[in-house]
């Protein structure tokens, strides 16, 4: 072990200076959601898990939950089905226009969604998508698609050729090689992808905000409307609700990590031997 | 005689034809299997590029003022104009301190170590809490009764509370608390994907370790740090339900989104709520354009990771 020097000391204060407020921030939304009263002191003073159960009939959160579960999963299963074929093709082949079919793919990631929201949603309501289910997931369809495809490549790209190759050898077809030697092989990739898709479908709140009609919202839209109509509202349940929020996405996350090193989504990462 | 000879050669000249042709495209890498890029590529064109266009068009439809009238509208309008302003505002300053911050952290942290998988799972979370419980949290936590001034009192810092909530600090902390671990997770990926054996042999030749770093690393995580500023500024450019909810959305935090977000929505304005959305997306290219212009004028070649 090295002497700490300096520098490190800074690091290391910065990093705790960031985790301490983050903390805070969260503490103060769990603390205050299991709080009976809360104005001037440290801490509540009383306790109490009502707010929960008000979060749940005032806000129908049933229902919140049912069409996020509905909308996520839509994404998760067109987008992988979709994203998966195009991603191989990407990563493998060169053909006259990849770069141009690449750039296609990457910018809908790389514009902030309100700039294409607004179109979208716009078109959306004029062929009578939006408002519904269906305006809902054919938003988020457009983050997610080039998603799987950025998130896909390199899993593909770890698959050894040849045994592609070999299929072939013995007679196999495309979709043959699709569905008996490249998904099973995948399928930690599609995972990892269909897992991130679900976080940031349940995470995304721009493009559901602009599509969503009053019986086709999401949980952080449903969130978001109580929040700005604060005041109506106990702010204690609001915050049950976002700890509700939260602790799903936490949930997601976890497993989303079992399966995938988040540093590993850029560069295959060179471990330093120990 | 000759007639039918040609009737039944016709034919197979042109499947022979069509092979030839199907060949010299596989030769240059196009066949069927192409044909998998069709509904991804489908769906992009159907609801990206499509009601991009749409909008594009539409800006230039206003009811009153011609072709431009739109854009002269947001263009002339002091209040509107200024969220341009507002909005760099914000969003260069968090992308920045972002990736400053996320560098140091991530050179030291990407060795091996007991607990990395743990920091790093830590530091994730911010993700997923997502704008809106940022917002929420940063209210309570922040606000004039919250945690932080009572701490600050307690210890007699200050006489009264500081205000950083429902101005421009409290967006501004926000879009840290979201940007910065998504910035340091990216940085490490990248850092990570670079040589180590690299940094090795420039200290066999006697490198100290300010010159390993200026001299090896930061040039081969240049282009990784260009990626990283724009896809933070992509993220905090768009920032809409924190600069409504943390922010002073009447005033300091009026940012394009919520002028883009007004027009459309409250005012029914489509043309110019997509001139704005149009403004917004330009805006946003050239700082991209920039940032990766700059990068191209350092190192370009392999550097180990997907750069």
């Amino acid at each position: 072990m090295r002497p700490r020097t300096v520098g490190a000391w800074l690091v290391w204060g910065a990093v705790t200076f960031f985790l301490v407020h983050l903390a805070g921030v969260i503490g103060s939304v769990l603390v205050n959601s299991f709080g009976r009263r809360w104005f001037d002191t440290w801490l509540p003073q009383g306790w109490t898990t009502q707010w929960y159960a008000s979060a749940w009939t005032e806000f129908g959160l049933l229902d919140v939950l049912v069409v996020t579960l509905e909308v996520a999963l839509l994404v998760v299963a067109i987008s992988v089905l979709v994203g998966v074929p195009a991603s191989y093709v990407l990563a493998r082949r060169s053909f006259p226009g990849r770069r141009l079919v690449y750039l296609l793919f990457l910018l809908p990631i790389l514009m902030p969604p309100i700039t294409y929201g607004i179109p979208l949603a716009t078109v959306l309501y004029k062929y009578g998508f939006a408002g519904h289910l269906a305006g809902v997931v054919l938003a988020n369809l457009v983050p997610s698609i080039p998603f799987v495809i950025l998130t896909m490549t390199p899993f593909i790209e770890q698959i050894d050729q040849s045994v592609e190759r070999a299929a072939r050898m013995c007679g196999a077809r495309t979709w043959q090689i699709f569905v008996r030697i490249l998904a099973p092989l995948l399928v930690p990739g599609i995972l990892a992808a269909s897992i991130l898709v679900l976080v940031r479908t349940v995470g995304m709140f721009e493009l559901t905000f602009l599509t969503a009609g009053p019986d086709s919202q999401t949980l952080v839209v449903a969130l978001y409307y109580s929040m700005s109509a604060a005041g109506i509202r106990a702010q204690q349940s609001v915050d049950a609700m976002a700890v509700l929020y939260t602790s799903s996405m936490l949930v997601l996350l976890v497993i989303a990590l079992r399966f995938v090193n988040p540093t590993q989504l850029v560069a295959r990462v060179k471990e330093e031997p120990d | 005689m000759s007639a039918t000879d040609t009737n039944q050669r016709a034919p197979k000249t042109n499947t022979s034809a069509r092979t030839a042709w199907r060949h010299r495209l596989a030769e240059r890498g196009m066949d069927r299997q192409l044909l998998l890029l069709i509904p991804g590529l489908a769906c992009v064109l159907a609801l990206f590029v499509y009601p991009f266009a749409y909008g594009i068009g539409l800006s230039f439809q206003p009811a009153q003022g011609g072709v431009f009238g739109a854009y002269r509208e947001f263009f002339t309008d002091a209040y509107q104009r200024d969220t341009i302003a507002t909005t760099l505002g914000l969003a260069l300053p968090a992308a920045i301190l972002n990736v400053a911050a996320s560098v140091p952290i991530a050179y030291r942290m990407r060795g091996r170590f007991r607990g990395k998988r743990l920091l790093t799972t830590i530091l994730v979370v911010p993700i997923t809490l997502g704008t809106v419980l940022t917002a929420e949290g940063l209210l309570n936590y922040l606000g004039p009764a919250g945690w932080f001034n009572r701490a600050l009192m307690a210890t007699g810092l200050t006489g009264e509370p500081v205000r950083l909530t429902n101005n421009y600090w409290g967006v501004f902390f926000s879009l840290v608390i979201t940007g910065f671990p998504f910035a340091f997770l990216l940085i490490l990926s990248y850092l990570s994907g670079i040589d180590p054996t690299l940094e090795r042999a420039a200290a066999t030749l006697g490198a100290g370790r300010g010159q390993r770093f200026r001299r090896i690393t930061l040039p081969l995580l240049a282009p990784g740090l260009a990626t990283t500023f724009c896809l933070t500024f992509v993220l905090a450019f768009s920032v809409f339900p924190s600069a409504v909810l943390v922010g002073d959305p009447a005033g300091t935090t009026r940012v394009v989104s919520i002028a883009a977000y007004h027009a459309a929505y409250e005012a029914y304005d489509y043309p110019l709520g997509s001139a704005i959305a149009v403004v917004m997306g330009v805006v946003e290219l050239v700082v991209v354009a920039v940032v990766l212009g700059l990068r191209s004028l350092l190192y370009t070649g392999a550097t180990g990771g997907k750069g």
